[in-house]
């Protein structure tokens, strides 16, 4: 439905968030009423078999596991019963589908995590959790592009932009991406960490 | 290129415009500004396209000087300001001479001033638009708040600027409200009768840690009925949700594009405006409208904003 309303662009549409099953439409109240907004959505949703989808793309992302980077690691492995090394090993076994973009600019909604991580939230949120964050909740995982509040249980970190104003694809991830992390070193981010700035 | 010296930034001054509405879909928020009511007038008054970019400082002013002069004028809040020593009046366009200085203190009224110039500030805009988005450190001047001794583009004009003023009857009525005009959220039913209640019936404070992304309210807790957590999902500018513990917040122009707290009510569109006006510790209450209601008070709003009487010369 997002594809579709990005191809065929609707006069008084003003923007779209999608979500994990939902999306919402941003309309002109001026220009359009509910009942024409509804009636305009059915039409679209009769036609999304014949949307085509663009290739989904796969996207390594480096991450240093533990240590400063992941302060809630230890925690999470201790409260999933297993060593570190499996925690990195399993979060790190899958390929995790982008459902969406939300929250802040390039924050991929990412999933599903293996059972075996499923942890819930912090209980009370951290203020600011920094940049390339790599954390998860409840069975999404995901990155934090920019140094923001946020609740998730952090396990490690990225040297890698997910999202930059001057480049062509200001997102790194695009939805309906498939995401492997890459567990690296501390020596290998700070020399990865150069090449991106 | 004239410009302007930031020879005192304020507590927090941002270059902002209307904003940049259709990126939802990478996770951008529109932002723009706070009161963007104010931002309009204050543009026209100086005659540049009401979209132009101004600057917006938050509950204290700075100080800025033309070392080149300009057409300037001053829209929102009283900030005290004084040109040169001399007291600059709100909604009305007047010329700083080269070399003067447009200082302002702290609010005297609401939580937001504009800055708006003949000719608009210039900044590299960023998905078209030249709004400060802080969180991301996106658009604006360098992504950020002003600092003493920037140094601000204005943009090119031409021809001659006249004298305007905002009339009365406009002024009085696009005053800010405390009551604040919302229809239900998409979980309103997920809240039983008695919290709907408490929720209208109740007045809020506004909290200390009330920002661009959000305005945190303080007061009786809104208890939602089940047990049960919402699938992230996109939310609206002005949506008010409650997350964990019951109290209010009130999404706002900076705000995050999804999120998994369930959405009592929604801040109508004529009503924003409003919300850039909230300082802390301000009382606020709620009060249900239908969306007819709702649509024909953003009618009535934008028909005096396009208005000829608007202002007089």
């Amino acid at each position: 439905m997002l594809r579709l309303l990005q191809q065929e662009a609707v006069a008084g549409v003003r923007n779209l968030h999608p979500g994990y099953c939902s999306l919402l439409v941003k309309f002109d109240a001026l220009r359009m009423q509910h009942e024409e907004v509804e009636a305009m959505l059915r039409e679209y949703l009769e036609r999304l078999e014949e949307v085509e989808l663009p290739e989904a793309r796969l996207v390594e992302i480096p991450v240093c596991y533990g240590g400063e980077f992941g302060p809630d690691f230890t925690e999470v492995a201790a409260l999933c019963g297993m060593t570190a090394g499996q925690a990195i090993e399993l979060h790190a076994s899958v390929e995790y589908l982008v459902y969406f973009l939300g929250f802040v600019p390039g924050f991929a909604y990412l999933g599903e995590l293996p059972e075996a991580l499923v942890t819930p939230r912090l209980a009370v949120p951290r203020r600011r959790v920094p940049a390339g964050s790599v954390g998860i909740a409840g069975n999404q995982t995901g990155v934090y592009p920019f140094a923001t509040p946020g609740g998730w249980r952090l396990l490690g970190r990225t040297p890698v932009k997910m999202f930059q104003a001057d480049r062509d694809e200001l997102s790194l991830l695009a939805i309906g991406d498939r995401v492997r992390f890459v567990p690296i070193s501390a020596e290998r981010f700070v020399k990865l960490e150069k090449e991106w700035t | 290129m004239d410009v302007i010296l930031v020879r005192e930034p304020g507590l927090f001054t941002t270059v902002q415009d209307l904003g940049r509405e259709g990126f939802g879909p990478m996770g951008v928020s529109p932002s723009g500004a706070a009161d963007a009511v104010s931002l309009r007038v204050g543009n026209r008054l100086v005659g540049n396209a009401q979209e132009a970019a101004g600057l917006e400082m938050t509950l204290l002013g700075g100080t800025f000087a033309f070392p080149d002069g300009a057409v300037v004028a001053l829209a929102g809040s009283n900030f005290g300001a004084t040109l040169d020593g001399k007291a600059a009046e709100l909604w009305t366009s007047f010329e700083a001479k080269p070399g003067q200085a447009l200082k302002l203190g702290p609010t005297q009224t609401g939580a937001r001033c504009f800055l708006c110039v003949r000719g608009g500030i210039e900044v590299k805009a960023f998905l078209g638009s030249a709004s400060t988005h802080i969180l991301s450190g996106l658009g604006g001047f360098e992504g950020r708040a002003l600092r003493k001794g920037d140094v601000l583009m204005i943009g090119a004009t031409s021809g001659s600027a006249r004298q305007r003023r905002l009339s009365a009857r406009a002024l009085k009525e696009m005053q800010p409200r405390k009551i604040l005009r919302v229809t239900p959220g998409p979980q309103d039913d997920w809240f039983p009768e008695a919290s709907r209640r408490v929720f209208y019936e109740s007045a809020y404070r506004v909290a200390e840690e009330t920002n661009r992304m959000g305005i945190r309210l303080q007061g009786a807790s809104v208890v939602k009925a089940a047990e049960g957590e919402l699938t992230s999902e996109g939310v609206s500018l002005g949506a008010v949700q409650v997350p964990e513990g019951g109290l209010p917040i009130i999404l706002f122009v900076e705000q995050q594009t999804t999120g998994g707290y369930p959405k009592i009510a929604n801040v109508i569109s004529a009503d924003f405006h409003s919300l850039g006006q909230l300082r802390p510790r301000d009382e606020v209450r709620f009060e249900r409208v239908d969306e007819e209601t709702a649509r024909s008070l953003l009618r009535k709003q934008e028909k005096l904003l396009a208005s000829e009487e608007l202002l007089f010369e």
